[in-house]
């Protein structure tokens, strides 16, 4: 594996669009070559080597190459959109898309990041150590097709509105969540360690939410079923079981009608 | 405007009977003139290309509020489908199954078109429909307004008033500027309001107590009456269900007897459109298959009868209809968002997302049916090819559309990814149609026939002196067609050059100027009638939400109209 340091040494006034900061685009490339790839602020397009000074070069493809992000980047997003392979790790705060529409891989955010990461995800992992804004591992507006899989894991709150349309995949939330979670969700699993706001679960046909606090205004739409034991992220703990969303259709599988879970420590 | 020789070129107008001569074509003052007429001519190098006139599109929903509802609520058909700025274009474009304007205008004449029909009108919603039409640049758009489902149509028709109802007729197509008569589901859509439909042409509307056959009959008798350019375009009732080719076939029939009395060249009464959603036998999606042969046979055999195909094109796209009823059917059938509207006393329409896959043996059935409907036809001057853009895929698919019906082999690639191929061949004949389509045949189902239906075949879809100066110019050279189909869709997709109105639009696929388009509109003089005068007064009074003085479209929302002027009191 080869590494190239991108060092954010003139900060954008604007936002920084940052889609071409992936192992994929930088595999392949000399130091150089990464410089004259484009990014876009506001509307003017610009090659990354005027924001960021490069060291290194990628390795001969995507996953033998990883990216190391220095420098405040709490303005530039995108990175690692739509990446297929290899590794970023980011040693600060980044702004929106982190991650978005990404196949494989990994992503490591050392800080907090803004809204709509890990939004369409099909794959990989992303790592947040610290907090997360909204839309978080969501669809794309307009999209029934959400997350399809791959690991999020974000330490800290993340924001509203957190895997909208989820198919598949796992969200794991260290601390509490802000309203809607998995909201039309058909499969895929998120887990909140802290406590939940409300609109858990609303018109999810299938899939599974755990919330190990609260969740302060529950859906009317989920009926408690019973008690269960159940190994979550390495833990085992007793839930209590919930299924829903009533209000929303369910498909039959052998037989039997196939609800949306939702678990909350006891 | 100056003058141009396409020189040395293959041209096709099947107008003329032209079948792939080496011609000059000479353009002056943005007309088709005789090469005699020229002075000093730039030369446009065609040797070795295919000369056509421009492409006539005869059904297409490009403009208009269904489908800016498409373009609104699918933003994901934008994300990652949009191309960036093209430095040769005005403007921005974006989307692939419902496209924005713009970019509908730029991929028209990128494929070497001049001329789209808008399918549905809503009327109420006219100063929409030509507002969308000023801002889709270059191709020049006409816009049927809807009849089928309207109150004052079913009151007349039902008491059999045909002269009443052709003065209304005359009425609401100046008043939002339409172009000809289209007929959605006749009577379905006005018993949806009530939650039900009219599934087949003998099942009477609720309340109005008349039948989809005595609407058609009505709308035939009332389009002749009038004389219009265009013939009554029927939108067939129980359509996209198995087994409703019997209906299609008695939709067909309620044609006989009927002739075209008006002063255009049309020979049709009746335009039967996206014949591919009617042509379903079996009796559930579980054993649908081909009626297609049955179906053509018919319309071969019948010649006051047109078509178009309504190819899926097997891409996910955006279906929107006047068919209210059809697109909540279509709703619970793939659970997709869904928009439904009602518009007052004309229509009503829905929009749902469709993802035609090669993967699911309905779809490739229905891939099968549309191609057989045009490799099936003996006269291509009556059998065009549109795929209902954007219910059956997108119109920027037209080219993929041609390779399948020029190329066997072509058709042969597809069907190896279909993962019910087996079925598929069961369900249809289309593995028996050794059928290859020329060029000239092409030419036929893509701008000589649908201007010749259209009523329009002097200005539009063909080459002779007089007519406008629209040329598209096709990298293909029929002596020395191409062994790899691809290049046959490349060709199509991308013309060499399109001349529009006499000016170079498109040159090597990109779009070059952006020459002024019209508005094509049908503008029907009729005798004075007090009777339906009063009856669109006290309407409008009684029953919609606005004045009629509102109502009739302003004239700064009209865009570069060409009026055709009919003449119904002689």
């Amino acid at each position: 594996m080869k590494t190239v340091t991108i060092t954010l040494a003139n900060p954008p006034e604007l936002y920084l669009e940052g889609q071409n900061i992936t192992p994929d685009n930088f595999a392949g490339k000399k130091a150089a070559e990464i410089a004259t790839l484009d990014v876009w602020e506001g509307k003017m397009k610009s090659p990354l080597g005027k924001y960021f000074t490069v060291e290194g070069e990628g390795g001969a493809t995507a996953a033998e190459t990883k990216i190391i992000v220095r420098g405040d980047c709490t303005r530039v997003k995108r990175i690692g959109q739509q990446m297929t392979a290899g590794e970023i790790v980011i040693e600060s705060n980044a702004d929106m898309y982190i991650g978005g529409w990404m196949k494989g891989g990994k992503i490591h955010v050392k800080g907090n990041v803004d809204s709509f990461c890990g939004i369409g995800m099909e794959g990989g992992e992303l790592i947040v150590d610290g907090k997360a804004g909204c839309h978080l591992g969501s669809s794309p507006r307009g999209e029934w097709r959400g997350m399809q899989g791959g690991l999020i894991r974000v330490a800290g709150d993340v924001g509203s509105d957190t895997a909208t349309f989820i198919n598949g995949g796992t969200i794991i939330i260290g601390g509490d969540a802000d309203i809607h979670v998995s909201t039309h969700g058909e499969g895929g699993t998120v887990i909140i360690k802290g406590n939940a706001k409300a609109r858990v679960g609303g018109q999810m046909v299938k899939g599974d939410i755990y919330v190990y606090g609260t969740i302060e205004n529950p859906l009317p739409g989920f009926k408690l079923v019973g008690e269960v034991e159940q190994e979550v992220d390495g833990e085992t703990a007793l839930f209590a079981h919930y299924i829903g969303d009533l209000g929303e259709r369910h498909p039959v599988s052998k037989g039997k009608t196939v609800y949306a879970n939702i678990y909350t420590r006891i | 405007m100056g003058e141009l020789i396409i020189k040395n070129g293959f041209v096709f107008d099947p107008l003329q009977g032209v079948k792939g001569d080496r011609m000059d074509i000479g353009i002056k003052d943005g007309k088709i003139v005789e090469t005699t007429a020229l002075a000093n001519p730039k030369a446009i190098d065609a040797a070795g290309m295919t000369v056509m006139a421009g492409g006539v599109d005869i059904h297409s929903h490009v403009v208009g509020p269904k489908v800016n509802v498409g373009r609104l609520f699918r933003p994901e058909d934008k994300l990652f489908k949009s191309p960036h700025k093209s430095p040769t274009c005005n403007r921005m474009e974006m989307g692939f199954s419902v496209p924005s304007t713009f970019k509908t205008g730029y991929d028209y004449a990128r494929m070497g078109y001049v001329f789209v029909n808008e399918a549905a009108m809503p009327p109420l919603h006219s100063p929409h429909v030509h507002e969308e039409i000023r801002d889709t640049p270059i191709i020049d758009n006409a816009a049927m307004p809807v009849f089928g489902n309207n109150w004052f149509t079913l009151d007349y028709l039902k008491n059999n008033e045909i002269e009443n109802n052709a003065a209304y007729t005359a009425w609401l197509l100046r008043a939002t500027r339409g172009f000809a008569i289209k007929v959605v589901n006749p009577g379905g859509t006005e018993a949806w309001g009530w939650g039900l439909n009219c599934d087949n042409i003998h099942d009477p509307v609720p309340y109005f107590d008349i039948t989809p056959a005595e609407i058609v009959k009505g709308l035939i008798e009332t389009n002749e009456f009038l004389g219009l350019p265009h013939s009554m375009h029927l939108h067939c009732n129980n359509l996209g269900n198995p087994g409703n080719y019997t209906d299609t076939l008695d939709s067909f029939k309620l044609a006989e007897g009927y002739t075209p009395k008006n002063n255009f060249g049309r020979d049709q009464v009746m335009h039967v459109t996206h014949v591919q959603f009617c042509s379903y036998g079996g009796d559930s999606w579980r054993n649908v298959e081909s009626r297609a042969d049955k179906i053509m046979d018919y319309v071969n055999s019948h010649e006051n009868i047109t078509i178009d195909m309504g190819q899926v094109t097997l891409d996910e796209t955006t279906t929107m209809t006047a068919d209210g009823p059809f697109e909540h059917h279509l709703r619970a059938l793939n659970n997709l968002k869904w928009a439904n509207t009602d518009v007052e006393l004309e229509t009503a329409a829905g929009v749902v997302p469709y993802i035609y896959s090669p993967t699911v043996k309905v779809c490739t059935i229905q891939w099968a049916i549309g191609l057989e409907l045009a490799l099936y036809a003996k006269d291509p001057m009556r059998t065009f090819i549109t795929t209902d853009h954007p219910n059956a895929g997108p119109f920027t698919r037209y080219p993929r559309v041609i390779k399948w019906l020029m190329s066997r082999a072509a058709r042969d690639e597809t069907m190896k990814t279909f993962k019910w191929l087996d079925r598929t061949i069961e369900s249809t004949t289309i593995d028996s149609i050794d059928r290859e389509l020329t060029l000239y045949e092409i030419a036929q189902m893509t701008r000589a026939g649908p201007a010749k239906a259209l009523g329009i075949s002097n200005i539009y879809g063909g080459l002779a002196p007089g007519m406008d100066a629209d040329v598209a110019i096709y990298a293909l050279n029929p002596e020395d067609m191409p062994s790899d189909p691809e290049m046959i869709e490349n060709a199509f997709s991308r013309c060499a050059y399109l001349i529009k109105d006499g000016v170079v639009t498109v040159k090597g696929g990109e779009v070059v100027s952006e020459p002024a388009k019209r508005t094509v509109w049908v503008d029907v003089k009729v005798p004075e009638n007090a009777q339906v005068q009063r009856d669109i007064y006290e309407h409008f009074l009684r029953h919609y939400s606005v004045g009629v003085e509102n109502y009739k479209l302003f004239e700064e929302h009209l865009h570069n109209p060409r009026v055709i002027e009919v003449d119904s009191t002689q």
